[in-house]
Formats: structure tokens, sequence, C-alpha cells
């Protein structure tokens, strides 16, 4: 069977997430092309509503990524992203939906290697997981 | 302001167990301010039945509306043109609202999507408590501003009753004992001397012991 590849999007804050991406890629790290980045300004201009369009639109899974913990460019947008990707998986749980396909993960602007690692572990957790139940049942529907 | 929660999506999901397509209807007044069921929560909502469904291969059409105000026929109304597209009406609002859009649309279901749990204000990012129980005979002027109705356990008229302990209620230490919040303010007002006068006992007719209410402005009728 084809090896299943998930599609991962990570909404990345401007100041530390994203410039670590950016950071991974001039230090030649691989990570894997799954990563659909988003930048934003702040991890927590993250709303719950663009997580749930992310897997609703088919995403497999959703990373939420911002500036290591007291380091927030905007003092505590990282606490609240964090926040808000908890009360999420609640309700993903109570939809039937697995909560780690949800996830909060923090850097600081020069980690490119954790970033490289995250990503990777993540995708891979993902591809174990398996397809978004979601694109599961509306590619039954489109069947039917 | 009217205070709401979403119900859990179990409760919800069965609800509309069968429906193929309905309209999930919040409201633009207080539950927007209490994260319940404005425009966003019913984004959200929307989202997350449209993927339940989806997850058991099932189609659902999910349409988003959020009226001004669900508790005001006028507004109700704008939900006319598209009640007979849909096999039911979930609202976000309060209970009033839920029942606005029962009582304009004869025959198309209309289910709760909240529980609607008390008027009260905010304390904080994402804190509600309770504030006022509408009981129709306002006694904020003889208690320094607090209400003993809402906010004393044992509604008390005159107060405190034995179990209340450094300012907390004996109910439990993370409610304050508001008759200890009425003394503290009265002090402040300098208007302890007040304390020791009697309040009457309460005449509950104007609360709910006389059947459901209703006010009648006949210059505005
Ligand atoms: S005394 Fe009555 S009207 Fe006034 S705040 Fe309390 S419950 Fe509300
Ligand atoms: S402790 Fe205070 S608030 Fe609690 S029941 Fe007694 S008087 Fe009321």
């Amino acid at each position: 069977m084809e090896q299943f590849e998930p599609t991962i999007v990570a909404f990345c804050c401007h100041y530390c997430a994203y410039t670590a991406a950016d950071m991974a890629g001039s230090m030649r790290l691989v990570y894997p092309p799954n990563v659909k980045i988003i930048r934003v300004p702040c991890s927590g201009k993250v709303d719950t509503l663009h997580i749930m369009k992310a897997l609703e639109k088919g995403a497999d899974g959703v990373l939420v990524a911002g500036c290591l913990e007291g380091d927030c460019h905007f003092k505590t947008g990282n606490v609240k992203a964090l926040q808000r990707v908890t009360y999420l998986q609640g309700y993903l749980e109570e939809i039937g939906i697995e909560a780690e396909r949800v996830q909060m993960v923090t850097m600081s602007a020069g980690m490119g290697g954790r970033f490289a690692r995250i990503t990777t572990e993540f995708t891979e957790k993902i591809r174990e997981l398996g397809p978004n139940p979601v694109n599961a049942g509306g590619s039954r529907l489109a069947a039917s | 302001m009217i205070t709401a929660e979403r119900k859990p999506m179990d409760e919800i999901m069965g609800m509309i167990d069968g429906c193929g397509r309905i309209l999930l209807v919040g409201c633009n007044e207080c539950v927007t301010v209490c994260a319940a069921g404005g425009r966003k929560e019913v984004a959200l909502l929307a989202a997350g039945l449209q993927m339940a469904s989806m997850k058991k291969g099932r189609a659902l059409d999910v349409r988003e509306m959020t009226l001004e105000r669900q508790c005001d026929p006028e507004y109700v109304e704008e939900l006319a043109p598209h009640i007979d597209q849909v096999d039911a009406v979930v609202s976000m609002a309060c209970g009033c609202g839920v029942q606005e859009v029962a009582r304009r649309f004869k025959k198309t279901p209309v289910y709760p999507a909240l529980n609607t749990k008390f008027m009260g204000a905010s304390e904080g990012p994402g804190i509600w408590a309770e504030r006022c129980q509408g009981c129709g005979d306002c006694l904020l002027g003889l208690t320094g501003g607090i209400c003993p109705i809402a906010r004393c356990a044992k509604r008390l008229m005159n107060g405190p009753c034995g179990g209340s302990t450094n300012g907390k209620c004996e109910i439990g230490n993370d409610v304050d004992c508001a008759w200890h919040l009425i003394w503290e303010r009265m002090k402040e007002l300098g208007i302890e001397d007040r304390y020791e006068d009697v309040i009457a006992a309460k005449d509950w007719r104007t609360g709910r012991g006389n059947g459901p209410r209703k006010i009648l402005r006949e210059d505005l009728a």
C-alpha cells in the first residue's frame, strides 16, 4: 500500500516560529514537505475557528507554533494560543476527532533544528494516526 | 446580560439526527458577549456538526445566520425566506430567542444549542457570574448595591447566616458571602448604621410567585 502522506498546516508566529522555519531552511535542515506554513503576526492571533476550518477543509493535523513561554513579542499571545488549542482539543473529542491532530509548540527564532525536529515528529505521529476521518467520510459520501 | 453555554455536542447531534439541512441561528446580543452564540460560535458549531456528519459519511447542509436580536419579531422575520428550505432550526440564542423562533415558525422544529444560565456580569475575561434574579422589586438601594437574592445562597433578606466565614459563603470557599460584601460596602459608604434595619419579608408576587410576568407600556403599545 502506498504510504499515507498527511497534510499538515502549521500556523507560525512571525517573530519566532516562522523565523525558526526560515533558519531551518538556511541551515539546510530537512523537514517534511507535508507541512504547509501559514505566517501569523502572533500565535495569539490564531483563532479556534482557523484551526477548525483547516481540519474541516481536509488538513490531517494542525500545529500552532509560537515563541517560547515568556518570550512572546506580544507578551502572552502564546499562552492564549495554548488555551485555545486545549479548548479545541476538547471540542474535537466531543465530535469524535482525535485531539492529537492539533498541537501547540513553542520555539525561539534561532531554533531551526527544533522546528525541523518538531515538524518531522508531528508528521510521523499524524501518519500513524491515519487520514483525518472527515476526509475518509467525505470520500465515501462522494462515491455514494 | 443573559449568559449561556453550549450544550454537549452529543445532545445537539442527537436532536438533529436525521436532518439533512439545518439553519443555525445565532444572536448578536448577550450570547455574543458571553461567547456562547454569536457569529463566531455559530461558525464553530457549524464546522463541528459538519465534520461530525462527514466522519459518519453523511451529508449535512448547515446554513449559518446571526440575527441582531433573536428575541425580537422584527429580526426573527429575516429567517422567513430560508425556513422552508431546512428540516430544522438550531438556535444559539438564549431560551427567549429559541421561543421567538418557535412562535413565528409553526411547522419547523427549533432546537436549543445552548443552556441558558443566568443574568450576570463579566468578572474578567472568560468569567461570568450571577448578579440578578429579576425579582421585580429591586432592593439594591437597601443593600449597598449587592443583591442578596442572586448572590446569597440562601437568599437571606437579613444576613449573614451562621455559616459566613472570613468573607466566604458556607457552600464553598470560592463563593463570596453576599452579606459580608454588603457589610463591607456599607462601611465604605459610611452607612453601616443602616445594616441593623430589618428588611421586611419579600413579596414574591413580583417575582415568579404570581406566574409568568409581562410588562405592558401603554404609551408604547
Ligand atoms: S434585588 Fe431583585 S431586581 Fe435587584 S438585583 Fe436582586 S434579584 Fe435583581
Ligand atoms: S454564608 Fe453568606 S452568602 Fe452564604 S448562605 Fe450564609 S449569608 Fe448567604
